[in-house]
């Protein structure tokens, strides 16, 4: 799929990878995130390989896939609260509080109550972009975060990375879309070019 | 880790009661297929009475293998069983979870069904103890082994088939312990022989299989 790829991204900085469709751009975030081993190389966290780390590594990074993982019998929040108590990262008090704020935040308020069945694309896209707010991770990896989108929802999401990396987390986001952050914080990472 | 496969296990449930349907189908096949029996060979109970343990231990077998092409399939498709393989969590845990559900939707109303359709295979009132225990301990590892057997064919398109064929041979042993404790029942003999076996049985399943369960899984989210 690529050879040769070396990079490195720091805390507070973003990396955005461009490239044509089947560049490998999902493979390379997937790689990231421990679902592909790479046939040569390695990724590092903090110096160590993050395979021998597995379960702790995981932690440290939510991975957001093209498709928003909800489950569509269960309500916004239903699948919030799941989220929540699988990764167990917040305090049973602090759940409906967390859960209700990160709704508010990401527009989508009203929809919680809603089955998700019932929902749109970009609806459940919101619900998604809640369940990442809701994370304490400090590394985001974003499947194209923006897709089907509108504006607001767009904006929401370049307001969302602005605030992870102020708060010295890392995003690496696979997108075509402008994140809107200054290029020396967002390099790009072109995949795809033999040359 | 415990949180984690509680809240797995709560949403399998909450899930199932959304769509009551899915888990009423594989109960109403078992009670179908059962009852075929006195229709299609003799209404006479004397015969019926000997077959009764075959007939009651390969139809729960069949009835929990078909819910199980469904049970990691559907996390797989919407994305939730990826959000479980990157939970930090350990994924045996979440596995052994997912089983348990499966067993209190199929394994569990099965053996509570299969007294009342013993009735129809004319088994005594006596044996109904010693068909609950056993049924109980063998859908226990009935559910772990074909959850193995699901795990394996996730990447499988209509993989129906082939998880009977990868899972009925490693069901043998447990329908063998299981047909013979129904029969001594029936028969009014102690069966605490076959029950052991049944046991220990489950405990090997629920011991070694969400370990491959969750081996299964990483292999097939590649």
């Amino acid at each position: 799929m690529f050879a040769g790829l070396r990079f490195a991204v720091s805390g507070g900085h973003c990396l955005q990878v461009v490239g044509d469709n089947g560049a490998g751009k999902t493979t390379l975030l997937r790689t990231l995130a421990g679902l592909l081993e790479p046939d040569e190389g390695e990724v590092r966290w903090n110096g160590q390989r993050v395979h021998t780390r597995g379960l702790e590594f995981q932690r440290e990074f939510v991975y957001l896939g093209h498709q928003p993982p909800l489950k569509d019998d269960l309500t916004g929040r239903e699948n919030l609260r799941f989220g929540l108590a699988l990764r167990g990262s917040l305090p049973a008090s602090d759940v409906e509080p967390a859960i209700d704020s990160a709704l508010v935040e990401v527009g989508a308020a009203a929809l919680g109550d809603r089955l998700v069945r019932s929902l749109s694309t970009g609806q459940r896209r919101r619900i998604a972009l809640a369940a990442l707010r809701l994370t304490p991770a400090r590394i985001w990896l974003l499947d194209e975060p923006v897709t089907n989108l509108d504006a607001a929802g767009q904006a929401v999401v370049a307001s969302m990375v602005a605030a992870q990396l102020d708060t010295g987390g890392v995003v690496v986001a696979a997108t075509h879309q402008d994140l809107g952050l200054a290029p020396e914080r967002c390099p790009r990472l072109l995949l795809g070019r033999r040359s | 880790m415990i949180g984690a496969a509680l809240a797995v296990l709560a949403r399998d449930l909450r899930l199932a009661l959304r769509r009551p349907g899915q888990v009423l189908q594989p109960l109403a096949f078992f009670a179908v297929v059962t009852v075929l029996f006195p229709l299609g060979y003799t209404p006479e109970l004397d015969k019926l009475r000997q077959i009764a343990p075959g007939v009651l231990w390969v139809a729960a077998l069949l009835a929990s293998l078909l819910s199980l092409e469904s049970l990691f399939r559907e996390d797989a498709q919407d994305g939730t069983l990826e959000q479980m393989l990157l939970a930090g969590q350990p994924l045996a845990a979440l596995a052994l979870a997912k089983t348990a559900a499966h067993w209190l939707l199929t394994g569990l109303p099965l053996t509570l069904m299969a007294p009342v359709l013993g009735i129809a295979l004319g088994v005594p009132g006596s044996a109904m103890p010693g068909i609950l225990s056993s049924l109980a301990l063998g859908t226990v590892t009935l559910s772990l082994v074909g959850a193995v057997g699901a795990a394996l064919t996730l990447g499988v398109r209509r993989g129906g088939v082939l998880l009977g064929l990868l899972t009925l041979p490693l069901t043998v042993p447990t329908l063998v312990f299981g047909a013979r404790a129904t029969e001594l029942a029936i028969a009014g003999e102690g069966l605490s022989g076959a029950l052991y076996l049944l046991a220990a049985l489950a405990v090997f399943a629920v011991t070694l299989a969400p370990l491959a369960v969750a081996a299964a899984l990483r292999i097939g989210s590649e």
